[in-house]
C-alpha cells in the first residue's frame, strides 16, 4: 500500500500574501526528511494571487510547489482550504504531510486527516524517520508534558503531523534554487460556503508582544503566591522585559492565559529569558529552550530547568529577585516608558 | 434550539505523576475532572440559553462508567440532559476513532432531537490535540470553527451565529450557517457558581448510557484501538542538555556576576547609565 505514496509535503500557510515563519521552518525540517528518504520535498500553497510566493517556497528548500489559486481561497476557511488540500493529496499521494501547529494549521490538518482516514500527530516538537519502514517518527510532550511520546502511523498514508512553531530551523534561502510549479484547478463557489469571513482584525496584544519580546521574565509556581509574583513585574519593568508564566501559574489564575509559555501556550525565542521559580517541566521547556541566554533562579538545585540554563542561581527567588531589581536599578537609566520599550522593538 | 456539548473526563494534569520505571501514567495519583475547556463550552451554552429562549442543552461524553461524574458536573453548570457512550469497543481510540464514535452517538441524539449546534472545548488537557472537534464536524458534514473566543450574535430565525475566532496575531469575525460545530477557548467566558437547583438536579440525575449496540450503522473496524491509525511507538525523557554555569558565592555576588555576564553578552538590550 505505502509503495504508491511518495514524497514529503509541507502546507505553506500564508496570510495576506505573507508566508508564516513556521512554514519556512517546516521546509527546513522536511528537507532533512526528504533527503533521508531519497524523495522530493513539496510545498502546498493555497490562496488568492499567491503564485508570486512560489519562488520563496523553492528558495527555502522545496523541489516542487503545488498551487491552487482561487478567489474563494482569499481568507482561510476550513471548508474551502480542506477541499483543495484533499484534492491534491488524493491525486499526488505524499507519504508525509506536515503542517504548522498554528490555529489554521491545526484546524486544517484535523479536517483533512478525518476525510483521508489517516493518522495525525498534534504539536510535534521532534521529527525523524525510520528509513527501513519509511515511518515518520513524530514526537511530542505527553501527559501534561513531563515525558515525550513518539507517535507512529504504520498502515495509513499520508502520515501527518502538526509541528510547533519555532522549534525547527529554516534553511538559509537560496535564490538560485530551481523548482517545479504545479498549478491545480478547483471548483469552488462562494455561495456554497457555509462560513463567511466578515472581517479580520489584527491584534498586537500581549501574546503578540510576548512572541516578539527580546527579554522575557517568566515566573513559576515556586514564587509561592500571587503577591510574590509582583516581583516578576517589577524586574520586568526595570529592565524593559515582557512578563510570562508557566502553565501552573496560569491555571492558578495569577496570569491571563495569553501569557502562558510552553507547549499549550506561546513558544518564545527571546535574547534573554529569566525563569524564576520555574521547575522546567518538558512542556514548559519546549516553549523556551531556543532562547539565546536562559537564566534559572530556583531553590531546588536539582530542578531540570538548570539543565537548559545558561546561568543558574540556586537560591530563593524571594531573596534573589529584590537584589537583582536593586542592582539593575543602580546601573540602568530610569526612562519610564522608554525603558519598558527597550525589551521589545 | 438544541445545543450538544461534547465533554471529556481527564486526569488533572497539574497533579498527575509518571511512574519513572515504566514511563506510564499513574492515574491514581490525580483526580479525574471535567476537562476545563469543556466546562467553558457548557458555560457558553448556558449563556446562549439566557440570550434566546427555547434552548435545550445536552452533553455527550465517551468513557468508562465513572465519567458519569463529569456529566453531573455539566448539569450543575446548567445542562439539561446527559449522554454517555461506554463500551470496551471504544477503548484505546485515537482522535480519528474518537470522532467516529462520537459522531455516531450524535446521529442518534439528533434522531431524538435535531441538533443546531455542537460545542467542544479547544482541546483536552490530557491529550492537548484539539483534533476531535473538527473531526466530528467533518463526519457530520457541518462547518467547524475552532478557537472561538466570543459569540457575538446568535440568530435562531436565520440559523446563523457570528463568532470571533482567535488567530496567531488577531482574530477573524465569521458568520456561520447552523448546524455547525464550535470549539471554544477559555477566555470565552467565566465559569459561574452553580445555582442550588442545578446542584440538586445534578445530584439525583442519571445520564442516558449507550453501549455500541445502542448506536446505529456502526462500522466496528473504525472503533477503539482497531480503528486508530496512530499508535504510541515509545515513551522517553528527552536527552538532557549540558546545563550552563552555576553562579557561586553569596546571593549578592551571584546577582552581581549575573548582571556582569548579561551586560557583556547582550549590552544592546539594556539602557546602561
Amino acid at each position: 500500500m505505502s509503495k504508491e505514496y511518495r514524497g514529503v509535503w509541507v502546507f505553506i500557510e500564508q496570510n495576506e500574501g505573507e508566508i508564516e515563519g513556521v512554514s519556512l521552518e517546516l521546509l527546513g525540517a522536511g528537507r532533512t526528511l526528504a533527503d533521508k528518504l531519497g524523495v522530493s520535498l513539496a510545498g502546498v500553497l493555497l490562496g488568492k494571487n499567491v503564485l508570486a510566493l512560489c519562488k520563496q517556497v523553492i528558495s527555502y528548500g522545496a523541489d516542487e510547489v503545488y498551487v491552487i489559486d482561487h478567489p474563494v481561497l482569499e481568507d482561510y476557511r476550513t471548508e474551502s482550504y480542506m477541499k483543495g488540500v484533499i484534492l491534491l493529496a488524493e491525486k499526488y499521494r505524499p507519504e508525509i504531510f506536515l503542517y504548522g501547529a498554528t490555529p489554521n494549521g491545526k484546524d486544517l490538518a484535523s479536517a483533512v486527516a478525518t476525510d483521508l482516514s489517516t493518522g495525525l500527530t498534534a504539536d510535534t516538537t521532534m521529527l525523524d524517520v525510520d528509513l527501513e519502514k519509511r515511518l515518520l517518527e513524530a514526537s511530542r510532550p505527553a501527559f501534561g508534558g513531563n515525558i515525550m511520546a513518539t507517535i507512529l502511523c504504520k498502515k495509513h498514508r499520508p502520515q501527518m503531523a502538526t509541528v510547533r512553531p519555532k522549534v525547527m530551523k529554516a534553511l538559509e534561502p537560496d535564490s538560485e534554487k530551481q523548482g517545479v510549479i504545479i498549478e491545480e484547478n478547483i471548483e469552488l463557489h462562494e455561495e456554497d460556503m457555509r462560513t463567511k469571513v466578515l472581517k479580520i482584525v489584527k491584534d498586537v496584544s500581549k501574546s503578540a508582544s510576548l512572541a516578539d519580546a527580546h527579554i522575557i521574565v517568566c515566573g513559576g509556581k515556586g514564587l509561592g503566591d500571587q503577591q510574590n509574583f509582583t516581583l516578576i513585574y517589577e524586574l520586568a519593568e526595570v529592565i524593559g522585559a515582557s512578563v510570562g508564566g508557566t502553565r501552573d501559574v496560569v491555571e492558578a489564575g495569577w496570569l491571563p492565559h495569553e501569557l502562558q509559555i510552553g507547549q499549550t501556550g506561546e513558544t518564545v525565542t527571546p535574547k534573554v529569558y529569566f525563569a524564576v521559580g520555574v521547575s522546567g517541566a518538558i512542556q514548559h521547556v519546549v516553549g523556551m529552550k531556543n532562547s539565546d541566554i536562559i537564566i534559572a533562579i530556583n531553590k531546588d538545585a536539582s530542578a531540570p530547568i538548570f539543565d537548559v540554563a545558561t546561568y543558574g542561581i540556586v537560591g530563593d527567588a524571594l531573596v534573589i529577585l529584590p537584589k537583582l531589581i536593586q542592582q539593575f536599578k543602580e546601573i540602568l537609566t530610569e526612562k519610564g516608558g522608554e525603558i519598558s520599550y527597550a525589551g521589545k522593538i | 434550539m438544541h445545543i450538544v456539548v461534547c465533554v471529556k473526563q481527564v486526569p488533572d494534569t497539574k497533579i498527575i505523576k509518571i511512574n519513572p520505571k515504566t514511563n506510564t501514567l499513574d492515574r491514581r495519583s490525580a483526580p479525574a475532572i471535567l476537562n476545563p475547556y469543556d466546562a467553558h463550552a457548557v458555560q457558553e451554552a448556558v449563556r446562549m440559553k439566557r440570550l434566546i429562549k427555547n434552548v435545550y442543552i445536552s452533553v455527550l461524553s465517551m468513557g468508562p462508567p465513572q465519567a458519569n461524574a463529569i456529566i453531573k458536573k455539566s448539569l450543575e453548570i446548567g445542562a439539561d440532559e446527559g449522554y454517555l457512550i461506554s463500551d470496551r469497543a471504544f477503548a484505546g481510540a485515537d482522535t480519528l476513532a474518537t470522532s467516529y464514535a462520537l459522531s455516531k452517538a450524535l446521529e442518534k441524539i439528533a434522531s431524538i432531537r435535531p441538533i443546531d449546534m455542537i460545542l467542544c472545548g479547544k482541546h483536552a488537557i490530557d491529550g492537548d490535540t484539539g483534533q476531535v472537534g473538527p473531526g466530528i464536524a467533518r463526519r457530520l458534514d457541518i462547518p467547524p470553527v475552532t478557537n472561538v473566543i466570543e459569540v457575538t450574535e446568535l440568530s435562531e430565525k436565520d440559523q446563523t451565529v457570528v463568532v470571533k475566532r482567535k488567530l496567531s496575531g488577531g482574530y477573524q469575525l465569521l458568520r456561520i450557517q447552523m448546524p455547525c460545530l464550535l470549539t471554544v477557548e477559555k477566555e470565552i467566558n467565566e465559569i459561574e457558581y452553580s445555582p442550588l437547583p442545578n446542584m440538586l438536579k445534578a445530584a439525583r440525575y442519571e445520564p442516558v448510557v449507550w453501549t455500541v449496540n445502542d448506536l446505529q450503522d456502526v462500522d466496528r473496524t473504525q472503533l477503539g484501538l482497531k480503528g486508530s491509525p496512530t499508535i504510541v511507538g515509545k515513551m522517553f525523557t528527552p536527552p538532557k542538555h549540558e546545563g550552563g554555569k552555576r553562579l557561586e558565592g553569596s546571593a549578592d555576588e551571584q546577582v552581581k556576576d549575573l548582571i556582569t555576564c548579561l551586560l557583556e553578552e547582550k549590552k544592546e538590550l539594556f539602557y546602561v547609565k
